[in-house]
């Protein structure tokens, strides 16, 4: 990519004989109408791993993540092209079911978004979704998911409140438990923590470090020191290209190309 | 630069306040005269018999206007039943589906309609309904109100529903939902309160008026007995007794007034509550 003044792309890492590899990105390209903004990103995603993304504001971190859950199908002038095989399939095929993938691929946004309804109808809704569970099992359900979000402990006495009347860092976790509740296979994280606080932003990095153990993670963060905090492995995104991508120790101490060294050292972006 | 002086700067600034405070001060004086101007002359007339007997004859004293209340509380149910769930499924067509040429039409349509004048709609519904079926009726009343409530309804519906944010609707279906249930389970209930407003409003609108029912339900002396019959209700009632030489008539004209203000009145008050409430 010598036109655009980026370095030379050098042998891509390879994940494979570190970790299950649960998303192969491969010549992702995304479109907003005639605006490119990815260009052949290519990028692994392991399984029950916490992989974070970096990069400066617009360069197309926020766009990729959106992509392994297809949210963009949304918009009729958004498009990607190329391939993100999830378990084996390319889930930009036409005749993908999108509410299945939704439900194996769960995400949580940059702003906490609670439903207007109660703590216990917000966790249950993904649930009630999926199937008519009986009414012991969904309370058990719920409570497994706030347990798993660390909420239980303030919310258990007032499940029957309104989710939006919590703090935001409450409304955050209210929305990883939520996600969770389906039991999903991926949590993506759209910049989770940065509407919160220190201390609530604490608590979510926590809960990523628990929630690995069973589920595959990725993360979105404008917020270096958390990407080398919760992450194994890191992407580097500039200008819309996966510039680096490895683990994460190595991306903060050895970066290989000079734009992720620039940036990590705080250059620019 | 050189700044303006300071003097100067209030001085324009008062001269703004006086305009701005006069021409709220010339509404409001009209509005309270209206409103002092009705009660005064309408609070007399309310009695007992005013709810509960029909009209008598010319000359005689006494009988009320029970039937055209009572015909009034059906024709604005039968346009709220026609109207408010067209007007909220065309809102959420505009809202969530609207992205197309047809829905740029719809809009226009609809903005165009929110300022028809309603007696255009009365002689519409007449030359659709009543010639055609040889006859005046309530239903045929019903029906334009219901015509004059459809494009208020649909665009506050799409309005409010605009208003819920993208993240919630993002949210909702990235937990698997169809887009349906997303529209019926989130996006109505965090527009819950606008729309419940947004539809009384309109109710409150088409109750008070009285030239598509001139031509459409037109009037009737007896007690509503179907709604394919000329059908009593308020506001003609109070333009004919107005109109009428009779104290009396006159009389019941201004009670009339008087009931449909409070009417009115309650139902704003009754949306405010709404708005207000917590949850």
């Amino acid at each position: 990519m010598s036109v655009s003044g980026l370095s030379e792309p050098s042998m891509p890492f390879d994940l494979s004989d570190r970790a299950n590899i649960k998303i192969k990105v491969r010549g992702l390209n995304f479109f907003y109408g005639a605006f490119q903004a990815l260009y052949d990103n290519h990028l692994d995603i392991a399984e029950k791993k916490v992989t974070a993304f970096i990069g400066p504001s617009g360069c197309g971190k926020s766009t990729h993540i959106r992509t392994y859950n297809r949210m963009f199908s949304l918009y009729p002038e958004q498009k990607a092209t190329g391939e993100i095989i999830l378990d084996g399939q390319n889930i930009l095929e036409e005749n993908i079911d999108l509410i299945e993938l939704r439900t194996r691929v769960g995400m949580v946004f940059q702003k906490p978004t609670p439903f207007p309804m109660t703590i216990f109808d917000n966790v249950a809704y993904g649930l009630r979704l999926k199937a008519r569970l009986p009414k012991s099992e969904l309370e058990a359900r719920v409570e497994d998911a706030l347990k798993g979000a660390a909420l239980w402990d303030e919310v258990k006495d007032n499940l029957h409140s309104l989710g939006t009347d919590l703090s935001g860092g409450q409304q955050q976790r209210l929305c990883i438990a939520r996600a969770i509740a389906v039991e999903p296979e991926v949590i993506l994280m759209d910049e989770p923590c940065s509407a919160l606080d220190p201390v609530a932003t604490y608590k979510i990095e926590e809960l990523i470090d628990k929630l690995k153990e069973q589920y595959t993670i990725v993360i979105v963060t404008h917020n270096m020191q958390q990407a080398a905090r919760v992450s194994d492995y890191t992407a580097f995104f500039y200008l819309g290209r996966c510039i680096e991508f490895g683990p994460t120790e190595e991306i903060f101490t050895a970066p290989k190309k000079k734009e992720t060294e620039d940036y990590i050292t705080g250059r620019f972006g | 630069m050189k700044f303006r002086s300071r003097t100067r700067r209030k001085a324009i600034n008062l001269i703004a306040l006086i305009l701005a405070g006069l021409s709220a001060a010339i509404g409001l004086f009209f509005l309270i005269w209206i409103i002092f101007e009705i009660t005064q002359k309408g609070i007399s007339s309310i009695n007992w018999a005013f709810f509960t007997e029909l009209p008598v004859p010319p000359g005689e004293t006494g009988g009320g206007l029970s039937n055209a209340i009572m015909g009034s509380i059906i024709i604005t149910l039968i346009a709220t039943v026609i109207g408010v769930p067209i007007g909220v499924l065309a809102g959420t067509y505009l809202s969530e589906f609207g992205y197309g040429r047809l829905s740029a039409i719809i809009r226009f349509i609809t903005n165009t309609f929110v300022s028809a004048p309603s007696i255009v709609v009365g002689v519409f519904v007449y030359s659709i309904m009543v010639v055609p079926l040889k006859g005046f009726s309530g239903l045929a009343g019903g029906i334009s109100l219901a015509i004059i409530m459809l494009p208020v309804i649909t665009r506050t519906t799409e309005e409010i529903l605009r208003l819920v944010p993208v993240g919630l609707r993002e949210a909702a279906l990235a937990l698997g939902a169809p887009y349906w249930k997303m529209v019926v389970s989130i996006v109505y209930r965090a527009g819950k309160k606008g729309l419940i407003t947004g539809i009384i409003l309109a109710i409150a609108r088409v109750s008070g008026e009285t030239a598509p029912l001139l031509f459409t339900a037109l009037n009737s002396p007896y007690w509503p007995s179907g709604l394919m019959e000329p059908m009593a209700n308020l506001t003609v009632t109070i333009f004919n007794y107005a109109m009428s030489p009779y104290e009396d008539w006159q009389a019941k004209a201004w009670g009339g007034a008087f009931l449909i203000t409070c009417a009115l009145l309650i139902v704003n008050i009754l949306s405010r509550v709404i708005v207000r409430q917590k949850g």
